[in-house]
């Protein structure tokens, strides 16, 4: 069987790229660490990978805002790079500062100019904080197939808060299942803070694209490959494996079928 | 052209930074603030056509979904209630955020852009006075050593290339030969070398024997090197130590250090301690394939001045140890511990130039969080404590740990090796911070020393330890180290002191012009290393380099001459013996007397009801809980946590010690833990020591973790050891460290000593507490037998492990009626160490269901912490404790006896875990209880303390709660 093969993308400031390929090695894929400067240099291409992940982290300082400076230079250096490998029907995942990156750069949620229609910005508390969080999942999205309704998982930001630009937008996310995740209490309600932990928007955590092959999401699925990353593993019987495993599981099952 | 950018939200978006601040305005006391608004301010600089800066608005610095922007808006200006506050750096300070712009406006394909200037600009609308305003501005929106006030309608001055003077050489000499030793202190005390006469003789004398004066460049390099910042002059020189404990006892000491810390390393001599006290941090065994290295630093004097810049450098100058450590090691953990002043202390009482603690505290936590989150390293373990004697001068310890592989443990430069820097460029930034920090700290520091405060560049380090590691594992460079007080004159004289070196300082690449030869040598710029690597590999490092955008320049090449060279435009600059420079400097005798202090023993009626008592602890600043600031912290990123510092059913209690694996295919973890206490130090400096050694390894034993591979770091922070007193208490400390650490059998690997931690306000000098943080690291052979400190389920049953005396001396239930006493706790090492190790069988065996160690607050504020973290109560006994002294239920219950432990366990194993304890003292004091009431019944049987569970975690979670 054909390994799938990850790009795991880099550049100055990112730093959840290690976690993340050892998430993708667990569920059978192979990670290469690929600098932004290579594949803007052509020695290395987008067409050697299956999934693109753009992990956490702080690209060039998140200055200006976080994600910006990426997500600005892979529009005016990889724009067309990015098109062909979504449109050849690929996968991609960004975690963190890796869904700012994809909301900023207008690949998630997605439009035909590649727009921003969406942001995350500030958290409501005005801090960087690192907390465990319940998610619900919902939506159409090909990383989500038959994970458990609730999971729990890390954030760990300061700018995380889902805004969209207008209510059309809200709408139509809702209306083509795009909603992925939605911070909720252990039992799967609407909470307010701290279950929501950065006052995004109807408790949005984490979107995906149109196809459903692009997703984004603020919470770190790689921080919870293992039981003992789990902040109450002492307390826990039966469990074995961490809720994020799920994901990535479905990446590579998705790309041994399909691609 | 030059045009100015100021982005704001739109109207009806919620700004929480905005929030913050408003809240803080509330904290001083001023309620009339209505509304605050932020602008951020870009101010562009270069030959940009009205397009191409639209593009930049739109594309770059604007978020459209909800911003907006305006080019060279017209100047506002104060109105009626309307106050216009805009915030920029000083010319010579890093704005980190200009490269990176610089980059996006590159991006765009727009090349006309040539420099990036931000500030902040605040429109602050309510009555307020001019005493008001000026309060909001330096108290809280800048700080005047890195920041103005921009006058309305002015551009801000930065370091604009274009600002900047051209630098005229001039080789400056000093006249020793001819100086008296007046003018010999003179010389010092003007250059802030904070030499003292007989190094300056010293020098004089050399070069003499050159028949020629130095250069100032050769000066301020000895300076450099012989500072107690570089050399620890105190703790490698001479002491005469008298100790007039009841007997009059005086000994000479050559080398407090070899004769304590060291020692113990060299008569424990373990086999898994490869490299100690050589390297820029200590390396023991990890595994097969790894070792780890550990290394503490301070950064207290220039987190006193500027917190968030001196936190932040402090944190990113002590990544660069174990970076630069053998050939390298990759960090994976950071830990913090700080010393404040009170957080609720009067503005009123505040000394002269001091910042209000509670600035200092948010300032250094923001400038950690800034730091250690970006580049990608957990900050996973700390404390924080409380003393107004910590008002004047803070203590902000940082520390990393990091993993190499066993081979890249060892450096070794060869002369024809290229010198190399790598990294960020050198500017005017951190100039004489080696020397600043081995003197006092002043009223005036903040004007004299102001350039050696800098704020860091925590990408330009990322990517610098990113393009290291890859050189690394092409073996392209044979020594590395990092460029942290003193600046290349440090890391290139380290290098070569066995060979020589010769370098040309104009090769240095420079953020701005206008820096004279000697600015080069000894700025402290952030964010550098210096790499030694054969000519036959240059072109392949530089290769590694340059391909991911950070600069690696050859400077010059290591001789054999012996000699240090420095070359500007061909002018030697320098010419120095590496003999003398780095054996040269005179030992000089200093003075110690330590004497016990004596303390007023409080009378305290021991109150029926403890509750309000525990209540009273739980709400201590040293014991709450810290929950907001390590929240602040990415202690999860690596994805190696096992024991996160909060833990408990809702992620909120206060664990022992943090439990990382480094490498995520494997079981093996590294736990990491601390002990400090300065308030035993009033009492006796000794027993703080063995206090504070005792507490990080029990931490590390309450984990699950053994002794079998611990070991530990040693920083003291003290005041000015020219001082006798001073310097009695810590040589008292040290050995105090000797006894305990030998006794456990844990070596020291590394430490760092500092010392001058004096605010001196109008000529009457305040001194920190002498406080000693030992940092512990050990090896755990499988993390699934980690142990967490919450109560887990009703009907186990609780233990207390470990003998409780009537040691209240220094303790938080003492201060709590503001005395100190005399009674402070001590250890039996030897039976401590034989409890530890019965507790690590026992817990090997999985016969332990939750353990917490007894420290600030003794039993009663552990217990507590364990049954509310577990969300379970508990029903306690005091007359199963066993206790040696008065008997006195608040005795018994807030004494802070070192070496005790609180277990459960569950029914089923009582036998087993009593056996494994059997000849220790241990009794079964109570049971875990599904009631949310936590009881403690008294000697006499009687309630003593009743509590609701969620009503004592309310009261520890509120005091910190920012």
């Amino acid at each position: 069987m054909r390994k799938v093969k990850v790009c795991v993308i880099r550049t100055a400031g990112t730093n959840c790229d290690k976690e993340t390929a050892f998430a993708f090695a667990k569920a059978g894929a192979e990670s290469e660490f690929v600098h932004i400067n290579d594949l803007i240099g052509e020695k290395k291409s987008l067409a050697d990978y299956q999934i693109l992940a753009f992990s956490g982290g702080f690209s060039y300082g998140d200055d200006i805002a976080s994600g910006k400076v990426f997500a600005n230079e892979l529009k005016c250096k990889l724009g067309e790079e990015l098109r062909q490998f979504v449109n050849e029907g690929k996968l991609i995942i960004g975690i963190c500062n890796g869904f700012q990156i994809l909301v900023k750069s207008g690949l998630l949620p997605g439009n035909a100019n590649s727009e921003q229609d969406t942001s995350l910005i500030i958290n409501d508390s005005g801090k960087f904080e690192d907390r465990w969080v319940y998610l619900k999942s919902s939506g159409k999205c090909i990383w989500t197939k038959n994970i458990p309704q609730i999971i729990y998982l890390p954030v760990a930001h300061g700018e995380g808060k889902f805004i969209v630009k207008d209510n059309s937008i809200l709408n139509k996310l809702k209306k083509n299942s795009q909603i992925i995740f939605k911070y909720c209490d252990a039992r799967g309600k609407p909470g307010s803070y701290p279950d929501n932990p950065n006052g995004s928007l109807e408790d949005i955590a984490g979107i995906t694209d149109a196809t459903g092959r692009i997703l984004g999401l603020m919470p770190h699925p790689e921080r919870h490959i293992e039981i003992h990353q789990h902040p109450r593993w002492f307390s826990l019987k039966n469990k074995k494996q961490g809720d994020g495993l799920g994901i990535f599981k479905n990446g590579v099952a998705y790309c041994r079928k399909h691609l | 052209m030059l045009y100015k950018i100021e982005v704001r939200e739109r109207s009806g978006i919620f700004d929480a930074a905005v929030a913050g601040v408003k809240s803080d305005i509330l904290d001083f006391g001023i309620k009339t603030v209505k509304e605050v608004r932020f602008i951020q301010v870009y101010t562009i600089e270069g030959e940009l056509s009205v397009e191409e800066i639209t593009k930049i608005c739109a594309e770059l610095l604007t978020d459209k979904v909800y911003q907006c922007y305006s080019v060279n808006p017209a100047a506002e200006r104060n109105q009626k209630d309307k106050f216009i506050v805009e915030v920029a750096y000083n010319p010579g300070v890093m704005d980190p955020v200009e490269e990176s712009t610089l980059k996006g406006v590159r991006d765009l394909g727009i090349s006309g852009a040539e420099s990036v200037k931000t500030a902040k600009k605040y429109i602050i609308q309510g009555k307020l006075s001019a005493t008001q305003l000026k309060t909001i501005c330096e108290k809280l929106l800048y700080n005047k050593l890195i920041q103005h006030i921009v006058k309305s309608g002015t551009v801000p001055s930065g370091d604009s290339p274009r600002l900047s003077s051209r630098y005229q050489f001039n080789l400056v000499n000093v006249d020793l030969l001819g100086a008296s030793d007046e003018r010999l202190l003179e010389i010092s005390k003007r250059g802030q070398l904070f030499l003292n006469l007989s190094e300056m003789r010293s020098i004089k004398n050399y070069f003499k024997s050159l028949k020629r004066n130095p250069t100032d460049c050769e000066l301020e390099t000895i300076a450099q090197t012989w500072s107690e910042h570089c050399s620890h002059k105190t703790f490698r020189g001479k002491i005469k130590y008298t100790e007039k404990i009841k007997a009059t006892k005086t000994k000479l000491i050559d080398g407090l250090l070899k004769a304590t810390i060291m020692k113990v390393t060299q008569e424990l001599n373990k086999p898994w301690c490869v490299s100690v006290f050589k390297d820029n941090a200590g390396i023991i065994r990890f595994d097969d394939l790894y070792n780890i290295c550990f290394k503490v630093e301070t950064h207290n004097h220039p987190s006193a001045l500027e917190p968030f810049g001196g936190a932040n450098t402090g944190i990113g100058g002590v990544i660069r140890d174990p970076l630069g450590t053998g050939l390298g090691a990759k960090p994976f953990l950071n830990t913090d511990i700080f010393c404040f002043g009170l957080p609720d202390y009067p503005f009123s009482k505040l000394p002269v130039g001091a910042l209000h603690p509670k600035r200092v505290m948010k300032g250094v936590v923001s400038g950690v969080r800034d730091y250690g989150n970006k580049m990608g390293i957990p900050t996973v373990n700390g404390a924080i404590l409380f003393h107004e004697k910590f008002t004047g001068n803070p203590l902000v310890y940082c520390g990393t740990a990091g993993i190499m592989p066993r081979e890249k443990s060892f450096k070794k430069t060869n002369s024809g090796d290229l010198v190399v820097v790598v990294g960020g460029r050198t500017g005017r930034d951190g100039i004489h911070g080696a020397t600043f920090s081995s003197g006092e700290l002043t009223h005036e520091s903040e004007t004299i020393s102001s350039g050696a405060v800098q704020i860091g560049n925590p990408i330009q380090e990322k990517k610098m330890l990113d393009t290291i590691l890859q050189a690394r594992d092409k073996n392209l460079y044979s020594a590395i180290t990092d460029c942290g007080a003193g600046g290349l004159s440090s890391a290139v004289g380290e290098m070569a002191a066995e060979l020589g070196a010769r370098v040309e300082l104009d090769k240095v690449p420079l953020k701005y012009d206008g820096l004279s030869y000697m600015e080069i040598w000894i700025s402290e710029s952030q964010e550098r290393m210096v790499l030694s690597v054969p000519p036959e590999k240059i072109e392949d490092l530089l290769g590694v380099f340059t391909n991911e955008n950070v600069e690696a320049t050859v400077i010059g090449e290591f001789t054999a001459t012996k000699k240090l060279e420095l070359y500007y435009k061909d002018n030697l600059v320098c010419s120095l013996g590496m003999e003398f420079l780095h054996k040269g400097q005179p030992k000089i005798v200093k003075e110690a007397v330590y004497a016990p202090a004596k303390h007023r023993e409080p009378k305290i009626n021991p109150a029926k009801d403890l509750t309000p008592v525990l209540e009273k602890l739980l709400a201590h600043y040293d014991i709450c809980s810290k929950e907001s600031v390590i929240r602040r912290y990415d202690h999860e990123v690596q994805g190696g946590s096992v024991m996160k510092p909060l833990t408990g059913i809702d992620n909120d209690g206060p664990s022992d010690a943090s439990i990382v694996r480094p490498v995520l295919s494997s079981s093996k973890a590294v736990i990491v833990s601390n002990g400090i206490n300065f308030r035993y130090g009033f009492i006796d400096p000794y027993w703080m020591a063995a206090s504070c050694i005792d507490e990080a390894l029990r931490q590390i034993i309450s984990c699950g973790g053994s002794l079998k591979e611990v070991a530990i770091l040693d920083n003291f922070c003290w005041g000015n050891p020219d001082k006798p007193d001073r310097l009695g208490s810590l040589v008292r400390c040290a050995y105090g460290c000797y006894d305990a650490a030998v006794g456990f059998g844990a070596p020291f690997i590394s430490g760092k000593d500092s010392l001058y931690n004096e605010y001196s306000e109008h000529g009457k000098s305040l001194a920190i507490p002498g406080t000693l943080l030992i940092s512990a690291i050990s090896v755990m052979e499988d993390a699934s037998k980690a142990i967490s400190m919450y109560a887990k389920d009703a009907g186990n049953l609780v233990y207390v492990v470990g003998q409780t005396y009537q040691e209240l001396g220094g303790s938080h239930y003492y201060d709590l009626s503001g005395a100190i006493g005399n009674s402070v706790p001590k250890v039996k090492v030897k039976k401590a160490k034989a409890l530890f190790d019965s507790l690590s069988r026992a817990s090997s065996r999985r016969l332990i269901r939750s353990m917490h160690d007894c420290s600030e607050g003794g039993l009663a504020v552990a217990l507590a912490e364990m049954a509310f973290s577990g969300g379970l109560g508990m029903d306690i006994f005091l007359s199963s404790v066993p206790y040696v002294g008065e008997k006195r239920n608040d005795f018994v219950l807030f004494s802070e006896s070192n070496s005790r432990f609180i277990v459960e366990v569950e029914k089923k194993n009582q036998k087993a875990f009593e056996q494994s304890l059997k000849g220790k003292s241990f009794g079964l004091i109570g049971c875990v209880s599904k009631k949310k009431e936590f009881k403690v019944y008294g000697l006499d049987n009687k309630i003593c303390v009743n509590a609701g569970i969620d009503k004592l975690k309310k009261v520890w979670k509120e005091p910190l709660k920012w």
